[in-house]
């Protein structure tokens, strides 16, 4: 589940109430059944955190010794901790990472030992507060690749807070979004996307630069010498309608139909709601 | 059982702690070295003052010198353990890294004391220790099994006083986020004080460090039991025995006031 | 004079930096009380078990004790992290590429750091001691002024040079660490050596008889051991002209070996090509 918002709308500070660190002053709040701060050993024992900016890990210990300690910490029983350790390391590439202390580990490396770190115990439920800022591309998709199989094939419930959207994309079946304190959004994307606009958009690769596009159920929104963007409204012109249509008064040599970038999206929410990104 | 389970993850904490300080054995015995300098130079102080004075009311050189021993001992001990709550505000509430302590299945109470055992403090041990043993020797002091059990129960209930003050320290920083100094002055001045028997100190002085901290019952009392000598402020014998369970107390007190900063903190954010 | 304004320009940024650690000296401030009212007490228990004459009296020694905790800061008795740490991550080439002359450079930065706290401390102590604690009825207790405006006047001229001279042994650990870059050795054992010989565990004159010749031929009495006592009279005037003397000459001959070494020291550090 993708959690979204601007910065100061109360994401961390949900996370925090929901992982047992911050008492609320009002409201009902339940986890696994277990009042998260009420009772903070057993809560803490089945969730696991992931914060982004910072690591879990002992910033001189090699990461194979940090999982040691975890066991400890967690009381592992022997076998499932082996198994887990085992499992983990594979599916997140860190055989080459185990004896080198934290603080030499790339940001990427690192992210991927958190990661692991956080999944030794088991938790059925896992936080993730910004897991892939500042990550290169490849370490970006090797931890979505993780957390879709974390949550398909293991179960595991994930919470997502982030403001890399392209992450929401690839990943979350349902978004909530808050601003100041309140939920402004909470289904899939594709209801997002519903709830800001409709609007598509219509991407043409013109043969002769020099044509003149247009369309009454359209508007212009770019050209760059052969591509046009195009905006139109599904429910006023079927994607295909409006192809047929300039495709009949234009030479195309490719096009492509789109949704808005997602930033714009959210970034209409947020206007919408009369919010400002800060 | 779970006092033996804790005590598990506390002594692979120390085992961790110590590898890493001694993986930069120069720096670590210089440390230690500095530290028995520093700490030394305080009884060629207590030394030199006998020299030119003779005596202090009642109280000889070698009479002091197990007061001095026995109080650096036990705060080198209770300095040692109690790094992580020394420290805590500038490494734990202003980088956040509590909130991770929070989101372990432990007590923070076990983790902070776990953050590092301070091999360093050695040097003020050592220091102690000679002295202490010196003074012994001239004293001629008979060994008895109830001796050593009341000096080792001193060093106990001492370096639960010093735990406990260091943890209100940290307990501050709940409030303030930074590491105040402010507890030196309990700390520090506490072991500077009780280097001297307390019965030579201003008697509202003397008042606050056995009623409010009770310092004076785990370094005067039980060390003039040790001595075996009659107590010029009156203190019968069996409470010279007991008196160091008042710094276990304080230590409890000491205990309750952290539990209520950590709800003081998870109230309010960060 | 305007070839002093980088350096003038150095010791007043640094000065205003460092005062701004207000909390912290309010901390420290009760903290040197504490201190200073236990010292007295154990002092006070001594002279009131002995009948015997004493070097120094127990006035001057209450004097001695109450100043020693006002300008403790001033003692080179610890080293700038911040220099350390220049000296441990490289950066300290930054400062060898300025057109100043280092060990003034590095000596005004060192002054300041010396004088910032003290100020902060010194002030609101020396008046606690002075103007409050014989409203409280404690005047044999509290900081006496000098007996004379002449040992006033010296008291004050030697402290510039106790200051000098505290700057000046500082430089010496901080070069120190041009050789010894994880900052071991001379640090650790500064302390400690600087305690004792300045006069700071307890008076110089209370050291045993036998050891007073060997206490008069070092450079830190300057530091504390010689302006306290100035201060209360013990040293008189006229012999405090000599000490005030004995001090620049220790200062001079520190500041010389300070350049000695410095200048093998960057050399050093050139060569190695940190």
């Amino acid at each position: 589940m993708g959690y979204i918002g601007p910065n100061g709308a109360g994401k961390s500070t949900t996370v925090k109430i929901l992982s047992g660190i911050l008492v609320p002053t009002a409201g009902r709040c339940e986890v696994n059944g277990v009042i998260p701060w009420k009772n903070r050993l057993q809560h803490v024992q089945n969730i696991g955190v992931v914060f982004g900016q910072r690591t879990q890990l002992w910033w001189d210990l090699p990461v194979i010794e940090s999982f040691d300690v975890l066991q400890a910490i967690y009381r592992i029983p022997a076998a499932v901790f082996q198994k887990n350790k085992a499992r983990l390391i594979e599916t997140l590439q860190l055989q080459e990472l185990l004896d080198i202390p934290v603080r030499q580990l790339s940001l990427g490396q690192r992210m991927r030992s958190d990661l692991a770190a956080a999944l030794l115990h088991g938790p059925r439920l896992l936080f993730l507060d910004e897991p892939t800022i500042g990550l290169d591309a490849v370490s970006k998709l090797a931890v979505r690749d993780f957390i879709k199989m974390l949550n398909r094939d293991d179960g595991v419930t994930v919470l997502l807070t982030t403001h890399a959207l392209d992450d929401i994309e690839a990943l979350c079946q349902r978004v909530m979004g808050i601003g100041r304190g309140k939920i402004v959004s909470d289904g899939s994307l594709a209801a997002l996307r519903a709830t800001v606009s409709h609007e598509r958009r219509l991407i043409v690769d013109l043969v002769n630069a020099q044509e003149i596009v247009e369309d009454p159920a359209a508007r212009l929104v770019e050209r760059h010498g052969r591509r046009v963007e195009l905006a139109f409204d599904p429910r006023e012109v079927s994607p295909a309608q409006l192809i047929s249509r300039i495709a009949a008064k234009h030479a195309i040599q490719d096009l492509f139909v789109e949704h808005p970038p997602i930033e714009r999206i959210i970034a209409d929410l947020y206007a919408k709601h009369g919010e400002l990104e800060a | 059982m779970a006092i033996g389970e804790s005590l598990k993850l506390y002594w692979l904490y120390v085992k961790l702690s110590v590898r890493a300080q001694l993986q930069y054995r120069a720096a670590f015995l210089l440390a230690a070295l500095g530290q028995f300098l520093i700490t030394g130079i305080e009884f060629l102080g207590v030394w030199a003052l006998f020299d030119r004075f003779g005596r202090l009311h009642r109280w000889s050189l070698p009479e002091v010198a197990v007061f001095y021993g026995l109080v650096n001992c036990t705060f080198a001990c209770a300095d040692a353990l109690s790094r992580g709550f020394d420290q805590f505000g500038t490494l734990y509430i202003k980088t956040g890294h509590f909130d991770r302590l929070l989101l372990r299945p432990r007590s923070t109470i076990l983790q902070l004391a776990g953050h590092e055992l301070a091999l360093r403090r050695i040097g003020r041990f050592v220091q102690g220790l000679i002295v202490l043993v010196w003074a012994a020797s001239v004293l001629n002091v008979e060994w008895s099994l109830g001796r050593v059990s009341l000096v080792l129960f001193t060093i106990l209930g001492g370096a639960c006083l010093f735990f406990g003050l260091i943890i209100i320290q940290a307990t501050l920083a709940f409030w303030t986020t930074e590491t105040l100094e402010i507890m030196n002055t309990l700390t520090y001045g506490g072991v500077e004080s009780a280097q001297y028997p307390m019965a030579i100190y201003h008697v509202a002085f003397r008042r606050f460090f056995t009623f409010v901290v009770p310092l004076a019952c785990v370094s005067y009392f039980p060390v003039v039991g040790v001595l075996g000598i009659a107590d010029p402020l009156g203190s019968p014998w069996w409470f010279q025995y007991l008196a160091p369970a008042f710094g276990i107390l304080f230590l409890s007190a000491c205990l309750v006031l952290w539990k209520w900063g950590i709800k003081h903190y998870t109230s309010t954010g960060s | 004079m305007k070839r002093f304004l980088p350096y003038r320009a150095v010791v007043s940024a640094r000065y205003r930096m460092l005062l701004q650690y207000r909390a912290a000296a309010f901390a420290g401030l009760v903290t040197q009380c504490f201190w200073g009212a236990i010292r007295l007490m154990i002092v006070a228990a001594f002279y009131a078990a002995s009948t015997q004459a004493q070097p120094m009296s127990l006035p001057e020694v209450v004097v001695y004790i109450w100043l020693g905790q006002a300008f403790f800061g001033m003692l080179p008795w610890n080293i700038d992290e911040e220099f350390a740490q220049k000296v441990r991550d490289g950066s300290v080439a930054y400062d060898l590429l300025r057109p100043v002359d280092l060990y003034a450079f590095w000596y005004s930065h060192t002054l300041a750091y010396r004088i910032a706290p003290t100020t902060l401390r010194a002030i609101p102590l020396g008046l606690l001691a002075m103007l409050v604690l014989p409203r409280l009825g404690l005047a044999e207790w509290a900081l006496r002024a000098p007996p004379s405006w002449v040992s006033g006047v010296l008291f004050s001229v030697s402290l510039v040079g106790a200051v000098a001279l505290s700057t000046t042994i500082t430089m010496l650990t901080h070069i120190s660490l041009l050789w010894t870059i994880s900052a071991a050795g001379m640090d650790r054992i500064m302390p400690a050596v600087v305690t004792v010989f300045a006069g700071m565990v307890i008076p110089l004159p209370l050291f045993p008889d036998w050891a007073q010749p060997f206490l008069r031929w070092q450079p830190f009495r300057g530091l504390v051991d010689v302006p306290f006592r100035i201060y209360s009279g013990n040293i008189p005037p006229a012999v405090a002209l000599l000490e005030i003397v004995s001090q620049g000459v220790w200062v001079g001959c520190l500041v010389w070996l300070g350049r000695v070494l410095l200048a093998r020291g960057t050399r050093k550090l050139v060569v190695q090509g940190g």
